[in-house]
């Protein structure tokens, strides 16, 4: 099954990141994907609350999307998407970003404060292993479901064989 | 002497509220929430997303909703609200090839890796009105099948390594991306600003266009090369960290077109394309922009320019159905200053031909009226 989420082909290509980086990158795409409920179920299951600052938004805005001509060719202005961005801090700890598609605030804002949590070295493996990658099991799964039910429609051609000669 | 009127206020509180009244129908029936309309009525939804230029499910449903099913009330909706929003920037182009697909066709290729994928299409089916739906039916569970391990690959991808077909590819310089939402359209457009207009073009307007280049007016021998509905990743560069991270998924229709070119002096003959990328679930429109798109392509291409699809300005300049609907509903404001003035001049124009008729100069009189209809 194909997966966008790991596949990031602009500026900041993974190889060209150091791995804390990396690993930054996967956490935010993985939570701008994730449903509320279920971020929300497993970041109450880490039983982490801490106190947060809210240091810009949640503010809701535009991100213009971009496809190339052709697929392949130069880049041109397809339409825009509705996005919200907010940055948090846990008071005496680390800033964390979140920008994702949608105006759902509390999303956002639920995604900076895992993102800031991570960027505690003493959480980052919790946060992943207890959060980011059931969630990023999940999605997979339900790109896994939608892909089964699309091979389903697929097409299996077979030659009629004519009887009269 | 002009006379300034004001008047009508009450009037249109009352009409407002007579509007709102009748939007919401019979109250002993339950109101439309904002997930059955995104959910049952999704292509709808996709269309607006698209005319309206702004990709957010939620907002579209409620734009339909608002405008009692008037779609293009909808986009002008949709329109209106993104300008009240700031722009936090430019996401990376997405990549198509990338696609979760859930439905893939090509007309040119019986066997092409990852296979004819029909998804949820209305291809093929009867077109016979369903009583059913008229309830509320269990709906069968899909049928899963196993997906195959093999990466779709685009059909110009395929024919791109014989050079049978012209190749897009990004220029290595950064150029400027044209956006029609920041500069005045300017004409010749570049392609990207084109494709951006076709993009939120009206869809019978183009679908109309497209039908005119396969009926002669423009003839390119188009065939539906690749069509392909699903879900992208987008990725933006955030500025606080300094690389790209995927913010989201959007739903497109990505079609490509594969029409003949004779070739010319410096080029052989080899299929060029025509390029369609819709938001939404949305194949007749990408299908319609595709041919728009390789239509207008004629200057580019050395070809005659005889029909109205292939003539930029006409195209792109009506394209636009939130300004169209502007100009044309206009009419019904109050002119009631312009028409008095007419209404003079026909009064006087009616005076000297009946004046002239009278005295037998008649080939004058209708001299003078035809000056003044022009």
């Amino acid at each position: 099954m194909q997966q966008p989420s790991s596949e990031l082909h602009g500026p900041g290509h993974p190889e060209a990141l150091s791995p804390a980086a990396r690993m930054r990158q996967r956490r935010l795409s993985v939570l701008a994907q994730a449903p509320l409920p279920r971020m929300a179920a497993l970041w109450r299951k880490t039983g982490l609350d801490p106190d947060i600052e809210i240091l810009r938004g949640p503010e809701n805005g535009l991100v213009a999307l971009r496809g190339r001509i052709g697929g392949t060719g130069q880049p041109f202005q397809v339409g825009e998407a509705s996005a919200t961005r907010v940055t948090v801090r846990i008071i005496g700890g680390a800033v964390g970003h979140a920008m994702i598609t949608g105006r759902d605030n509390a999303r956002a804002q639920l995604a900076a404060t895992l993102d800031a949590l991570a960027e505690d070295p003493a959480l980052t493996d919790r946060i992943e292993q207890e959060v980011i990658a059931p969630l990023e099991a999940e999605a997979a799964a339900r790109d896994a479901a939608l892909g089964a039910e699309v091979a389903a429609t697929r097409v299996n051609f077979f030659t009629l064989v004519r009887g009269d000669d | 002497m002009y006379v300034a009127v004001k008047g009508g206020e009450a009037a249109i509180a009352n009409a407002h509220r007579l509007l709102a009244s009748r939007r919401r129908g019979d109250a002993s029936v339950p109101a439309l929430t904002l997930e059955q309309i995104a959910g049952q009525l999704a292509l709808g939804v996709d269309r607006v997303m698209g005319e309206g230029s702004l990709y957010d499910p939620e907002l579209a449903a409620l734009a339909i909703k608002q405008s009692r099913g008037d779609l293009i009330e909808a986009v002008f909706l949709l329109r209106a609200y993104r300008t009240t929003l700031p722009r936090f920037g430019y996401s990376e182009p997405v990549d198509t090839g990338a696609m979760v697909i859930e439905r893939r066709v090509s007309a040119v290729f019986k066997d092409l890796p990852g296979g004819q994928l029909l998804g949820p299409t209305f291809d093929y089916t009867h077109r016979l009105l369903d009583p059913e739906l008229a309830g509320d039916h269990p709906v069968a569970e899909p049928v899963r099948g196993e997906a195959p391990s093999e990466k779709a690959l685009r059909v110009s991808d395929i024919l791109a390594g014989d050079g049978l077909i012209e190749e897009n590819l990004p220029s290595e310089e950064d150029s400027d991306v044209a956006d029609i939402t920041r500069t005045a359209l300017e004409f010749p457009l570049g392609r990207d600003a084109r494709l951006q207009a076709l993009a939120r073009g009206d869809e019978g307007f183009l679908l109309a266009l497209g039908y005119s280049t396969q009926r002669g007016y423009a003839r390119s021998h188009p065939f539906a090369g690749e069509i392909r509905i699903g879900e992208v990743a987008v990725e933006m560069v955030l500025p606080e960290l300094g690389f790209a991270v995927c913010i989201g998924r959007v739903r497109l229709t990505e079609c490509q077109m594969v029409n003949q070119f004779k070739g010319s002096a410096k080029v052989p003959p080899q299929f060029t394309t025509g390029y369609g990328l819709v938001f939404g679930q949305a194949e007749r429109k990408a299908m319609a922009m595709a041919l728009c798109d390789r239509a207008l392509r004629a200057a580019e291409l050395g070809e005659d320019i005889t029909a109205p699809a292939q003539d930029e300005e006409f195209v792109i300049s009506h394209s636009d159905n939130v300004q169209a609907t502007g100009f044309v509903e206009h009419l019904k404001l109050p002119h009631y200053v312009d028409f008095q003035a007419e209404l003079d001049l026909v009064r006087r124009m009616r005076a000297e031909h009946a004046a002239a008729q009278a005295t037998g100069r008649q080939d004058i009189a209708t001299d003078a009226s035809r000056e003044a209809a022009e």
